[in-house]
């Protein structure tokens, strides 16, 4: 492992769910699909594809994520670049997600891995989310030791 | 500007200072009088506190006559944003929708 991956958190997700891979697949390559899970998308299924999701802008995000295509292998595994976009770019969140499926009995093992989590981009103070009340709280703990 | 996680924390990390920012959060723009008037302390204390908030760019000033005005610039917290948890709460609940559509979905 190089140093620069040493430094960096990945963000695992698993469930198995009673569906085959082929269907699975579907709802998370397909335009329309992904966007009633997911977000609004322009997504397509070709390697160097480079798409976008769209959320509603947040105080601290655009709402825009850059993304490109980087492994298609139908039913089995889905890799993508997810990125911070525009003026947020350059400093902001540089990750890859990769889906995996795995058939197993009476379903299929789904993995989403985001990985590439630098520690600026996780910077947790006591655990607190996001939220200016979880902050003043834990501002108050800092500030009290 | 790139300002580092610790020194937003550090700045926000005095009592004195938070409650200026807050009130600028809450309350959009207050002039300097305003602002020391609900402080508890003097007036150049309440300047010092907001120099300190500026340049950490938390606060914007704006001179009007003989008063100054400040505001509250959300976007300088955004170095306390924890993507990590963010995404990890995305995605939890992204996994909870994922399968109420491949209920629906026909097989």
């Amino acid at each position: 492992m190089t140093e620069q991956a040493a430094q960096t958190q990945s963000l695992v997700i698993e469930r198995t769910m009673p569906h085959p891979p082929e269907k699975i697949w579907r709802a998370l390559t397909e335009r329309a699909l992904i966007e009633s899970w997911l977000m609004k998308n322009d997504f397509q299924p070709v390697v160097g594809h480079k798409f976008n999701f769209r959320a509603e802008p947040m105080p601290h995000w655009n709402g825009v994520t850059d993304c490109q295509v980087l492994a298609v292998e139908p039913n089995q595994r889905l890799s993508y670049s997810w990125n911070a976009s525009g003026d947020e770019a350059k400093e902001g969140l540089k990750t890859v997600v990769t889906w995996t499926l795995t058939p197993v009995a009476g379903g299929t093992h789904v993995k989403m891995e985001q990985s590439g989590f630098r520690p600026q981009d996780k910077w947790n103070f006591q655990g607190a989310q996001s939220g200016w009340q979880k902050l003043i709280a834990a501002l108050e703990q800092v500030a009290g030791r | 500007m790139h300002v580092n996680p610790n020194e937003v924390l550090t700045t926000l990390a005095d009592p004195t200072r938070r409650g200026i920012f807050e009130h600028l959060m809450r309350d959009g723009e207050l002039t300097v009088k305003v602002l020391t008037k609900r402080a508890g302390v003097s007036q150049p204390a309440v300047s010092k506190h907001l120099n300190v908030l500026k340049q950490a760019g938390l606060v914007r000033g704006r001179r009007q006559g003989r008063e100054s005005h400040y505001s509250a610039k959300p976007q300088g917290l955004a170095p306390l944003v924890n993507w990590m948890e963010i995404h990890a709460a995305l995605w939890r609940d992204g996994f909870d929708r994922l399968e109420a559509l491949l209920k629906r979905m026909e097989p």
